[in-house]
């Protein structure tokens, strides 16, 4: 999954829509950095996917950014946004 | 709670059960042999004319348990010693008939095939008959009873023969693999391949997950079965037997639905190409309308290309109510995205087999997909899951005419109209079983009220549109 060119850096941000984040507020998590990164004209830089249950279920929602681990909520998403993803863009 | 419909299936069950059984305690190999007696122990027959039969039959269930004939590429095959060889005379006049004055029999029949004895009983000239059933239906005495096998009455795409010693046979040419012979033989005598011992394996080595993970993948119609506990806990036991993680196809019946409806919209003519016996049925005996198949693959299939595409190291397999699912992860299309197939039956044999009681288990949750990838599981869902992708994408220049299609029956007609190009609608949506799949031949339970639970399970979807549930998937 860590496949990106490093010639022109692209983030990734994966969000686990496995049923059980699903039902924490995924898709919430998902509409916000959907909505955010086009305010911020991000999405030739910031590449959003889905991925099924990566095994951490009791931290969800699950986020991984780049290779790293993040557990969000859709309250806490603006603040991941701001401080790991504009700041490294 | 009853968990089958028939004591043949429960039969099967028993097999496929001690079957797993042995398979996860590496004993099977030693053991396989000894199964029917296992089953039948004792001297007293319950089944059929004495227990070695009974035992004879038994092997055979335990070898198509364990995969079948290898030399036939159907996954529906004959158990030719369990076939009672009905008679297959059609119409007969029984010895109810009373020799009565009103001839209600002679005066329906418009082949003139009923003629009377000297004792002014009725009988039918087989070469005249053509097997309407009007003397039946009229007779005040119900003397004429129709003798036809039940697997023929099944099949009705006329699949099904007698063999040279009056056993049942499949003509593999015409089969679609569907499985209603399957579930309407009384002797239990046709039956599908079962492929549980390459999930067991594939469980096993991935030793907790840990070298691969093994996905399963569950057809929506499964929240009309296992009502005996919650689909939650149902969610929970399969990960109990060592599945990672279990994915709605539904969720890839919304990416089909979505990608369906650009794709009709496109062309003007499609068929749908979710029931793969449907598919297979066209390609069979409608070769010329196979260019209107729609291209995308059916929804399990699509759900798991996409996880193969994004997960490394990932197994899937296919837990639904089909029996023709096991011919189409054998496709070369379809091969490289799933691993295994199987059914809704052979689910709860491996509960069993594992002592796993389904109904102490917590709740789990299932929750990947829309009302619209829901509602596939019964007739006319796909139709409008296509018309909501088609409003969803604000395709306006094209008018949708369904053909929803409840049977392979029904199918038939409407391709048979499609072919003469006087068929009143352009997207025909094919399923082969009665109902849609909550009537597929792998379900443990068939019931009236399996239309309503699918509907109700499709309502409690987070998602309420298509576009919403596939957003992060495109």
């Amino acid at each position: 999954m860590s496949c990106f060119e490093r010639m022109e850096y692209i983030m990734k941000i994966t969000v686990c829509i496995g049923s059980s984040c699903h039902l924490k507020g995924s898709r919430h998590v998902v509409e916000k950095l959907q909505a955010l990164i086009a305010e911020n004209n991000l999405s030739d830089k910031v590449e959003l996917g889905g991925t099924f249950c990566t095994g951490n279920c009791q931290h969800g929602v699950c986020v991984t950014l780049d290779d790293k681990f993040f557990s969000l909520t859709p309250e806490t998403t603006e603040e991941f946004f701001n401080t790991e993803v504009l700041a490294k863009a | 709670m009853r968990k089958f419909d028939t004591k043949v299936q429960h039969l099967k069950y028993k097999v496929l059960r001690e079957v797993a059984k042995q398979a996860w305690n590496d004993t099977l190999f030693e053991h396989a042999l000894d199964i029917p007696k296992m089953l039948i122990p004792g001297n007293q027959p319950t089944m059929r004319c004495c227990v070695y039969k009974e035992r004879a039959i038994l092997a055979e269930r335990v070898k198509i348990a364990m995969g079948g004939d290898k030399t036939n590429p159907n996954v529906i095959e004959v158990i030719d010693i369990a076939c009672d060889e009905c008679p297959v005379s059609g119409y007969d006049v029984t010895e109810l008939c009373r020799g009565c004055l009103a001839h209600r029999c002679e005066d329906v029949c418009k082949r003139g095939a009923i003629t009377f004895d000297s004792q002014q009983k009725a009988h039918i000239d087989k070469s005249k008959c053509v097997e309407c059933g009007q003397c039946a239906k009229v007779c005040p005495y119900s003397a004429i009873t129709n003798h036809k096998r039940p697997c023929e009455t099944a099949c009705k795409i006329k699949a099904i023969k007698m063999g040279e010693n009056q056993e049942a046979s499949i003509d593999n040419d015409k089969c679609i693999s569907c499985g209603a012979c399957v579930y309407q033989c009384p002797f239990g005598a046709i039956t599908d391949k079962s492929f549980i011992l390459n999930v067991i394996d594939m469980i096993k080595k991935s030793e907790n997950n840990q070298k691969y993970k093994v996905y399963a993948i569950v057809a929506p119609s499964i929240s009309s079965q296992f009502t005996y506990a919650k689909l939650g806990q149902v969610i929970s036991g399969i990960k109990e037997l060592g599945f990672f993680t279990v994915i709605e196809a539904a969720l890839g019946a919304d990416m089909v639905a979505y990608a369906e409806a650009a794709e009709l919209a496109e062309k003007g003519f499609l068929t749908s190409s979710c029931c793969p016996a449907f598919v297979d049925y066209i390609k069979k005996e409608f070769p010329e309308l196979a260019q209107y198949v729609s291209h995308n693959l059916s929804p399990v299939a699509t759900i798991a290309k996409y996880i193969k595409e994004t997960h490394d190291n990932a197994k899937i397999v296919f837990i639904g109510p089909c029996t023709a699912k096991k011919a189409e992860v054998q496709l070369d299309t379809v091969r490289p995205y799933i691993d295994s197939a199987m059914t809704f039956e052979e689910l709860q044999a491996l509960f069993d087999s594992k002592d796993i009681d389904i109904t102490t288990l917590p709740e789990d949750v299932l929750d990947n997909a829309s009302y619209y990838g829901r509602i596939f599981a019964r007739s006319g869902g796909l139709s409008d899951a296509v018309a909501q992708a088609l409003k969803e994408q604000n395709i306006t220049d094209f008018e949708l005419k369904a053909v929803p299609c409840d049977g392979i029956e029904a199918c038939k007609i409407a391709l048979l109209k499609a072919k003469k190009k006087v068929l009143d609608g352009n997207f025909i949506e094919g399923m082969a079983c009665i109902g849609g799949c909550i009537g597929g031949a792998g379900c443990l339970t068939h019931g009236e009220k399996n239309k309503a639970e699918v509907d109700k399970y499709g309502r409690e979807a987070l998602e309420k549109t298509i576009t919403d549930a596939i957003s992060v998937l495109k």
